[in-house]
């Protein structure tokens, strides 16, 4: 290898501080590889970094004239090509020279310092020798993937190294599905969210490259195809990458023997986002003779096929779909009630031929309800990748060392709240490390395990799913809160505040735990905004915290949005629905019953004490009509935050499909939305959550 | 006169300051420098850059990966663009070229070697 002329002192000591960073790094990076490969499998990306440090090496040396070291250099990058491209394997003896070469290179930089790099000749050569003698490439297994019949195009093949072909060829061997995923992003900010989605990907399977390419928004916009191989099919990726605004094409799904008949079943290289018409299986090409196609047995034969038998849905078209079942579902009632009144008037042939036909309805609505809202369903796994990275980011950036446990992440969602509820889990998440688990060194001294968990689980239960983040870290000092709230001017009275009141300020707007804005939970997002989001999919959270053991966050969510149980309530002559995830029970009220505490309305439930609620003085309404005789009491909550709310009459369970108010009400405490309940009635949706957080702020009741 | 402005890619920062100080003694042009594929795409749009000189093997956007985007983006396409790397095989340097690289230099290389290239797009 030549040399350039000798470098300047200066720049002599630039290569050598980064010289020395990359053998520091390799170092690392090797010992990663080699508690990978006792496990039985390395990453590509580990390996391609390691490749990528030796060649950094050798160029950086070479250019600054130290040949022996770029020599030194060179070799290891040969071993790590040879590795990389999968010419021979990572054997121990392979692994040991790996580890040899790291420590010759530090050797040699030392002596570049000393000026005694003469003395490492033989060493040097001998080093050489003996990777040299580890250079027999192993026989292909099978002959390699012909990647013309993926389809892609050439500006992308054309900018593939060697390697990233390498990858994309070991990729269709093992079967998993090449995708072509296309974004775009604004120029100021793409990096984020180029990260992002990297980010997800790898999650998910192996970036084999990323290339900018140009757009239809060029001067303020850059778009990006990243080649993936994952085994994750269209479905499951598009809804990884949902809340992003990508497409993904699949460039061909090979699977074992089948490859060829899959690949050119697929060379034309087609869009994923089918909209709901014709399967594409029917045109499968016949120009493959008999003997090419590998025997199909039935397994063989599915795998084929299985790429075809997904349709992408825009979710718009599932909520229209929801709609109308919403509606069909109202007209349903109305027939029914109909029916009834006809039975009750007398005309009972065709009062009770119309009560069957209004049964039988029912019975299809209720398939077809179900059919419907099964496609929408999602497993909440989806949210837990998201999670677990955000776990991994944080606990990296702090310091602190973090088991997260996942539970139940099968639970299905409606994919609309298992989107909504991102942000919020997210941020409880965050929060749960921010300020929940303390540092290794604490967490040693008060006698627990230097690792802290976050367990995530989700199951579910009746008619809604519950989601439950608990930590096992310091919990939440009540006495602290309470100080706050009263230093922020949140509450002016702080003596005898009950542990749930002072746990309810949390959720107060313009409260935060941290004495220290971090970057972390510092986003200005506080737990008012949580709660807000979470009441805005109809669902509640609750907390229990014990000093010292940590914390659970509970949040109560409803399957579905689109169509979802309430009691149809009546009170001061007006009509209202609360969604049965809320309500506990219902009881009638005994006006003898009733005591006041500090000036508001309670009873005595079961030894327990139940602060009561009128509505009518909630949103302030003049009550319309004559007082009624006898009242009820709906009990809404969760765990030991509940509430009574005082009714004049229950008017049954019904489904109903919320829609949600225009902006100009989004401010609108204790409503969540309004319903239609089908006899041309509109009627007010009430959030029991937020009626709770309002009364227990004393502004209510 | 708007001054001849060259993009420098490369992930090692020892590499871009030797470029640099090479670069320097042509005595009338401006450096900025990225050290990886990301940072130079951000840089074309800011920068009136007149020629870009990168690295091959970086993470993420690799120097081959850079030049494709280059020359595909109209608002780029005639910045010319040498690429400097130690793969030095034929196959390696048909690759860069038909990509569209106006020069490609094989690292080790001599600093007159650099700056004679670099004149010819002065």
């Amino acid at each position: 290898m030549s040399s350039s002329s000798p470098p300047s002192s200066d720049a002599a000591r630039d290569f050598l501080a980064e010289a020395e960073e990359i053998v520091e790094e390799l170092g690392t990076q090797l010992a990663d590889l080699a508690d990978m490969a006792e496990k039985g499998a390395w990453e590509p990306d580990l390996l391609n970094a390691i490749f990528r440090g030796a060649h950094s090496l050798k160029g950086l040396a070479g250019m600054f004239g130290f040949g022996m070291i770029a020599e030194t250099a060179h070799h290891a990058e040969n071993l790590l090509d040879w590795l990389r491209m999968g010419k021979i394997s990572l054997t121990p003896a392979v692994l040991e020279l790996l580890f040899s070469s790291a420590t010759l290179l530090t050797t040699l930089l030392r002596a570049c310092v000393d000026g005694t790099l003469d003395q490492h000749q033989a060493a040097a050569s001998a080093h050489a020798s003996a990777i040299a003698a580890c250079l027999n490439p192993v026989e292909p297994v099978s002959a390699p993937p012909l990647l013309e019949q993926l389809g892609l195009s050439d500006s992308l093949m054309g900018a593939l190294t060697e390697y990233e072909e390498h990858r994309l060829k070991e990729n269709c061997s093992k079967g998993r599905h090449i995708y072509v995923v296309h974004a775009s992003f604004e120029l100021t900010t793409f990096d984020q969210g180029l990260a992002e989605l990297t980010d997800i990907l790898k999650g998910c399977g192996e970036v084999i490259s990323t290339l900018p390419s140009v757009g239809e928004r060029i001067e303020t916009h850059i778009d990006f195809d990243l080649l993936v191989g994952t085994d994750r099919n269209e479905q499951e990726l598009s809804a990884l990458l949902k809340h992003l605004d990508v497409s993904i094409l699949l460039a061909g799904a090979a699977k074992g023997d089948t490859k060829a008949a899959a690949l050119s079943d697929r060379a034309d290289f087609q869009p994923v986002a089918v909209t709901a018409s014709t399967p594409e299986t029917a045109d499968a090409p016949v120009a493959l003779s008999a003997s090419e196609l590998p025997s199909a047995s039935p397994e063989e034969a599915f795998s084929a096929k299985s790429m075809s038998r997904t349709v992408r849905v825009d979710i718009g078209k599932l909520d229209e779909l929801m709609n109308i079942v919403g509606e069909l579902v109202l007209a349903h009632s109305s027939i029914s009630s109909i029916a009834n009144r006809m039975r009750t008037e007398g005309f009972s042939r065709m009062a009770i031929d119309l009560g069957k036909a209004a049964k039988g309805l029912e019975r299809r609505l209720t398939d077809l309800q179900k059919g419907v809202m099964d496609i929408r369903m999602i497993p909440v796994g989806q949210l837990y990748e998201k999670m677990s990275r955000i776990v991994r980011k944080i606990s990296r950036e702090q310091g602190k060392k973090i088991e997260l446990k996942l539970y139940g992440a099968e639970t299905e969602l409606d994919k609309l709240i298992v989107e909504d509820i991102a942000d919020p889990l997210m941020h409880i998440i965050r929060n749960a490390i921010d300020h929940g688990i303390e540092s290794p060194e604490r967490r040693m001294a008060s006698g627990k395990d230097e690792r802290g968990t976050v367990r995530l689980s989700s199951f579910q239960k009746g008619n809604h799913v519950v989601i439950e983040v608990e930590d096992d870290g310091a919990g939440i000092d009540l006495e602290k809160v309470k100080q706050k709230a009263l230093s922020k001017g949140l509450v002016q009275d702080i003596n005898g505040m009950s542990d749930r009141e002072a746990l309810d300020l949390i959720f107060m707007p313009g409260f935060s735990t941290a004495d220290t804005i971090t970057d972390i939970s510092g986003r200005g997002v506080g737990m008012d905004v949580v709660r807000n989001n979470i009441a805005a999919v109809s669902g509640m959270v609750d907390i229990e915290t014990r000093l010292g053991q940590g914390s659970r966050f509970t949040i109560i969510l409803p399957i579905t949005l689109a169509i979802i149980k309430a009691l149809i309530i009546f009170c001061a002559g007006r009509t209202y629905a609360i969604p049965i995830t809320s309500v506990v029970e219902s009881l009638i009220l005994e006006p003898a019953d009733i005591k006041t505490v500090e000036g508001k309305e309670v009873i005595n439930l079961r030894e327990q004490t139940l602060p009561l609620l009128r509505l009518e003085r909630l949103f302030r309404v003049e009550r319309v009509g004559i007082n009624p005789g006898e009242q009820y009491v709906v009990v809404v909550g969760s765990a030991e935050k509940r509430l009574g709310i005082v009714v004049d009459d229950l008017l049954g369970q019904q489904d109903i499909v919320i829609k949600p108010l225009g902006p100009a009400f989004r401010a609108l405490r204790g409503i969540s939305g309004a319903a239609d309940l089908g006899d041309q009635r509109t009627i007010l949706v009430l959030d029991a959550g937020g009626i709770i957080a309002e009364t227990m702020r004393g502004s209510g009741a | 006169m708007k001054t001849f402005t060259i993009l420098i890619v490369d992930d090692s920062a020892a590499m871009r300051s030797l470029l640099v100080s090479t670069l320097e003694t042509l005595g009338t042009i401006a450096t900025v420098q990225a050290p990886n594929g990301f940072e130079a795409l951000r840089m074309l749009p800011r920068e009136q850059v007149d020629l870009v000189l990168t690295d091959i093997n970086m993470p993420d956007i690799n120097g081959l990966e850079l030049l494709s985007f280059i020359r595909s983006n109209p608002m780029y396409k005639d910045v010319p663009v040498v690429v400097i790397s130690t793969e030095g095989s034929r196959k390696d340097i048909e690759k860069g070229l038909s990509l569209g690289a106006n020069e490609y230099l094989v690292k080790p290389f001599q600093p007159e070697q650099l700056l004679e290239i670099v004149k010819r797009f002065l």
